[in-house]
């Protein structure tokens, strides 16, 4: 592994933080038959951060993302979620305290948008009062207001407005951690640029731990506060976006040079 | 008309009713909840539809002719018939319910489990509701197709509509036929339309 290694980078802040981790990746191995897609990739993921997955098609990140909440398991290794690893976890219990966006929203077509907000406090059976009113201020939160778009199935949305439930129906039942899986890679520029600002505020306003993928170098440098960049399973580099624009470990460069306007 | 063949077939007309909704009620006890399963089993999968498709390619005669000798199962009668016409409804209604289930969107699926549903809750909740169209349209196709299947079972004793056809082929009276056929014909048609309008309004999300 080139550049600084991602255990270098994580021991810099692990003794002022070691209680902080809310997602530590210790040595984790994954790999379906003889292909390995993770190979010994080392995390700390503190609270409060919003950490960026970089990596092209095929790197892992989408994999490693998929450990944190248990949706894959590592062959070996492990996954520590709040210091317990997810194999000792109650996978049920786990993802419930855990948000996820995927790229296609993922939203129930059968289910209205507040029904689909509406999906894990109801799971979690809270009171039907405190649902509805959860469900009102989410979708306000996230520019959908419950009176216009409440009532209306997925189908009646645009893409963008579908991103939006799916981040409100992430949020509801007030998870500590957020999983991103590219959820705005399909978006045209313009509404892209809309919702990264929306989850600038959203991050402001709610303070929560966020892991983001995604293989757009500009949106990682916009979103993270801590960039990691994997190549074949493996940490490349990490750090935070002033660091990673000044890297010199080749897959970040060849990132970087995404930046460079293009020779005409 | 004279009158005691319009009572002959009001009772033939209830009793073809009868042995279609019996066997489609069994046929979709079995098939649905064996269609679930097997889409959670990929590997046997292939098996019990090639199963049930060997099934299907045995004609209707032959199976009602090879069900006579077995004990207990088979014999003369309607439980009979009910035996071979669930078995001819299991290929449709079985292949609907795992394309149903497997066609449920990955990103949909991905996210119940990743939301925290358990295996149950994705089922009923988002797994079935998805499939449900898919799966009723599977019981309509067997319902249609038994209809016309279930005029063989007169031929081992089970009554039904297929009693005037077959009368009327030993007697060669066009009459009769049509007294058998017509009716089966209608009620293929009801079940169809049904059955159809229960599947959009399954559809309207």
């Amino acid at each position: 592994m080139t550049g600084p290694s991602s255990k270098a980078s994580g021991s810099q802040t692990s003794r002022t933080y070691a209680a902080m981790s809310l997602v530590s990746f210790r040595d984790v191995s994954l790999g379906f038959g003889q292909r390995l897609i993770l190979r010994h990739f080392s995390l700390d993921v503190e609270v409060g951060e919003t950490l960026v997955l970089l990596g092209r098609s095929g790197s892992g990140k989408t994999t490693a993302l998929k450990t944190v909440n248990a949706m894959l398991l590592p062959t070996t290794g492990a996954v520590l979620v709040e210091d317990r690893p997810t194999t000792a976890w109650d996978h049920i219990q786990l993802r419930r305290r855990i948000g996820y966006v995927i790229h296609d929203s993922g939203l129930f077509p059968h289910y209205t948008v507040a029904q689909n907000v509406a999906l894990v406090p109801h799971l979690e059976k809270w009171p039907a009062a405190d649902i509805e009113a959860r469900v009102t201020s989410l979708l306000q939160k996230v520019g959908m207001p419950v009176g216009e778009f409440g009532a209306r199935y997925p189908d009646e949305l645009s893409y963008g407005q579908r991103q939006r439930v799916g981040v409100a129906r992430a949020l509801a039942a007030d998870p500590p951690l957020l999983l991103f899986d590219e959820p705005f890679g399909s978006l045209d520029p313009v509404i892209r640029l809309e919702l990264q600002r929306q989850f600038i505020a959203l991050r402001q306003e709610m303070r929560k731990t966020s892991i983001f993928v995604t293989h757009d170098v500009r949106e990682a440098l916009f979103l993270g506060t801590r960039i990691a960049v994997l190549l074949n399973g493996s940490i490349e580099f990490v750090g935070p976006p002033r660091e990673f624009l000044q890297a010199s470990t080749p897959e970040a460069c060849a990132f970087l040079s995404c930046l460079q306007p293009l020779e005409v | 008309m004279p009158n005691s063949l319009l009572h002959e077939l009001v009772t033939l007309t209830t009793q073809h009713f009868f042995l279609v909704g019996v066997s489609m009620l069994f046929a979709a006890i079995v098939a649905i909840p064996l269609g679930i399963i097997l889409s959670w089993r990929s590997g046997w999968r292939d098996v019990a539809l090639g199963v049930v498709n060997v099934v299907q390619t045995i004609p209707s005669l032959a199976l009602f002719g090879f069900l006579i000798p077995i004990p207990i199962l088979g014999g003369i009668g309607a439980h009979t018939a009910i035996i071979a016409l669930v078995l001819y409804a299991l290929l449709p209604m079985l292949h609907n319910t795992v394309t149903g289930i497997l066609n449920v969107d990955a990103g949909v699926r991905d996210s119940a489990t990743a939301l925290g549903m358990t295996t149950g809750e994705r089922m009923w909740q988002v797994e079935l509701p998805l499939a449900a169209p898919t799966i009723l349209a599977g019981v309509r196709i067997a319902t249609v197709t038994t209809i016309g299947t279930a005029t063989i079972a007169a031929a081992i004793g089970a009554g039904g509509l297929g009693v005037f056809i077959f009368r009327g082929l030993a007697a060669v009276d066009s009459m009769l036929l049509l007294a058998g056929a017509i009716p089966a014909a209608l009620m293929a048609i009801a079940a169809d339309r049904g059955l159809e309008w229960v599947e959009r309004a399954l559809s309207r999300h």
